[in-house]
């Protein structure tokens, strides 16, 4: 290929329609590697001299004008557990269920095609659904509890797709030869198929932190924007409302018009995605390493 | 597959009578356990029927005391007041005209760095390329929403000399932003998906290394380029919060420089202090945003459909 540049033999309209079509791609990189470098070096800038041991580690108080974030660091960390604690073994379930238990070609199909739909369904409407179905019917209030049971229908989609990927992996011999054995069908999935996807299923962990983690508009309407800092037990019962770090980001920027304190949200936000992202891709190197050796 | 269950009934009659009641408890376990899954597996399908119902059933009542054409092709919102008038036609014409907008820009772009990304880059400037890419997609959407409110919206009140700068074309930029990952990752799959042999034989017959980018690869990839067009659609009418920041929030009929509200603001603007016929119409919103969003997934399902059968 090297030598094609070389070639002196094209005329002056493909040179130029070649330079132009470079000239636009190579702008169009810059232009999008400028902009998230604008973004980082703002919230770096503008985050990072409001954060403090105090800021981290206490809750508001108007009366000694404190601004902590504390209750929505710990918000954000019920939110994660709780969440992933429904939906990792229902969202397991479903990928065993698609790639070891279903036999109609048809109820798989319905299945991947529901699930196709909810990973489309925008978060705002996950919030609405969620404050008719679980702040209403189910009359948990504007809680926590609400706001996680939400979630858990947002991640499910990634957590089933994740997950079957990794099981498609495990090859078929395997299953055959527990079968083989005697083993029934629960005891060969249990020791044999469930270990091999465990790769899988910490991807869809990661991924699914990383959504949990920057979601606001499913939380506005269900788990609410109170700052009171709970205790555990307290976060998993109905009627406790807290923001979680992005729906605090939110409040402090639209409704109580504190940018300082925005930014230093952001900051704490960005660093978790630095986190998020070298951790998915970490696992996933692995879950791809493992693709190639064995599929 | 699937594999037929060997273990219930294959060699039972040669154990002993512990052996048999072993095998018993464990057949038994065996049919919890499937039930259990089966369960797991139907809970998406119930899910999306559960959120359809509830948003139609909810939705529906508004729109029968408002009417379907007033609702939808009303062009006054006055939610408060004495006279209260529901029409949100400047919703769905700013969520359209916006989300048209935000692809018109964050399309080309996205493509382009795609192509730079899969074809024109050295390993590690790719490398370097892909991690921003991915930065970008884990940045929650509030914070897109904060930098565009706090820079973004000044910025474009000084550049067109505007008394207010939070406008449709302050979400536009926005919005561009929040859709060009899912656009760039997945053209590049697409682009990367295409065989080795096409760009060779174009090659061969004398086109240079762009003149085959551009005739030969993105041709070839079209239906998962297609995919990431419509994705990113998706996206665009979807999004709430970080919209919310910087498009002023105010039911004017869509103009590039007019404070707007589009069908997700235009809910989370006025959710947490309705009451009745507000509400409603607030649910029926959703509604309309919903059969918005059916409609690009059927769209996406259609295109992927016929990338696999191809």
């Amino acid at each position: 290929m090297k030598d094609l540049k070389k070639s002196s033999g094209i005329s002056t309209q493909r040179k130029v329609k070649t330079a132009i079509l470079k000239t636009l791609v190579y702008l169009s990189a810059i232009l999008i590697i400028a902009a998230v470098l604008f973004i980082v070096v703002v919230i770096v800038i503008r985050g990072l001299p409001n954060i403090s041991w105090e800021f981290l580690t206490s809750g508001v108080s108007y009366l000694k004008g404190i601004t902590g974030i504390l209750p929505n660091i710990l918000n954000t960390v019920y939110v994660v557990i709780m969440t992933l604690v429904i939906v990792l073994p229902v969202g397991t379930g479903a990928a065993i269920y698609l790639n070891e238990y279903a036999k109609n070609k048809k109820a798989v199909a319905v299945i991947e095609f529901a699930t196709e739909t909810l990973a489309g369904i925008p978060s705002i409407i996950y919030g609405l659904v969620g404050m008719l179905i679980f702040v209403q019917t189910f009359r948990l209030k504007t809680s926590l509890l609400a706001g996680s049971l939400t979630l858990v229908i947002m991640t499910l989609p990634t957590i089933v797709r994740t997950v079957q990927e990794s099981l498609k992996t495990v090859p078929n011999s395997y299953r055959e030869g527990s079968l083989a054995l005697g083993s029934g069908k629960w005891h060969m999935v249990r020791t044999v198929v469930l270990p091999s996807a465990i790769d899988g299923i910490v991807t869809g962990c990661i991924l699914s932190v990383g959504r949990i983690v920057g979601e606001s508009a499913a939380l506005l309407f269900t788990a609410g924007m109170a700052d009171v800092i709970y205790t555990p037990l307290e976060a998993i019962t109905a009627n406790h409302s807290g923001s979680t770090l992005a729906v605090a980001l939110y409040v402090y920027a639209k409704e109580r018009a504190d940018s300082g304190t925005a930014f230093a949200i952001a900051f704490i936000l960005l660093i978790l995605t630095l986190i998020i992202n070298t951790a998915a891709k970490v696992a996933g190197k692995k879950l791809k390493r493992r693709t190639e050796n064995e599929g | 597959m699937p594999l037929s269950p060997l273990g219930e009934n294959g060699n039972a009659k040669k154990g002993c009578l512990g052996m048999e009641k072993v095998k018993k408890t464990a057949h038994a376990l065996d049919k919890i356990m499937n039930a259990i899954f089966t369960f797991c597996g139907f809970l998406a399908v119930a899910l999306v029927v559960v959120i359809t119902v509830y948003l139609i059933s909810s939705g529906i009542p508004a729109i029968k005391e408002i009417g379907l054409g007033n609702f939808l092709f009303g062009t006054v919102w006055k939610s408060t007041g004495d006279n209260p008038s529901y029409g949100i036609l400047a919703f769905i014409l700013t969520s359209i005209i916006g989300t048209f907008g935000a692809m018109l820009i964050g399309f080309p772009l996205g493509l382009l760095c795609a192509v730079c990304i899969a074809k024109m880059s050295g390993k590690r400037f790719s490398g370097i390329m892909r991690s921003f890419v991915d930065l970008m997609s884990g940045i929650p959407s509030v914070v897109f929403g904060l930098v565009g409110m706090i820079y973004v919206v000044p910025a474009v009140r000084e550049m067109f000399n505007l008394p207010d700068g939070a406008n449709l074309f302050s979400a536009i930029v926005v919005l561009v932003i929040m859709i060009l990952p899912s656009v760039i990752s997945m053209s590049e799959t697409a682009i990367r998906a295409v065989p080795k042999e096409y760009e060779e034989a174009s090659l061969a017959l004398g086109a240079n290394k762009t003149e085959t980018i551009f005739n030969v690869t993105i041709p070839a990839a079209k239906s998962g380029i297609l995919a990431s067009l419509v994705l990113g659609t998706g996206r665009a009418i979807g999004e709430a919060t970080a919209v919310m920041m910087v498009a002023g929030n105010v039911a004017n009929m869509p103009g590039l420089f007019k404070s707007v509200r589009f069908l997700t603001t235009a809910i989370v603007s006025e959710m947490s202090y309705s009451s009745g016929l507000q509400r409603q119409a607030l649910f029926s919103i959703a509604l309309v945003l919903f059969v918005f969003i059916m409609i690009v997934n059927l769209i996406l399902n259609l295109v992927v459909k016929r990338k696999k059968d191809k």
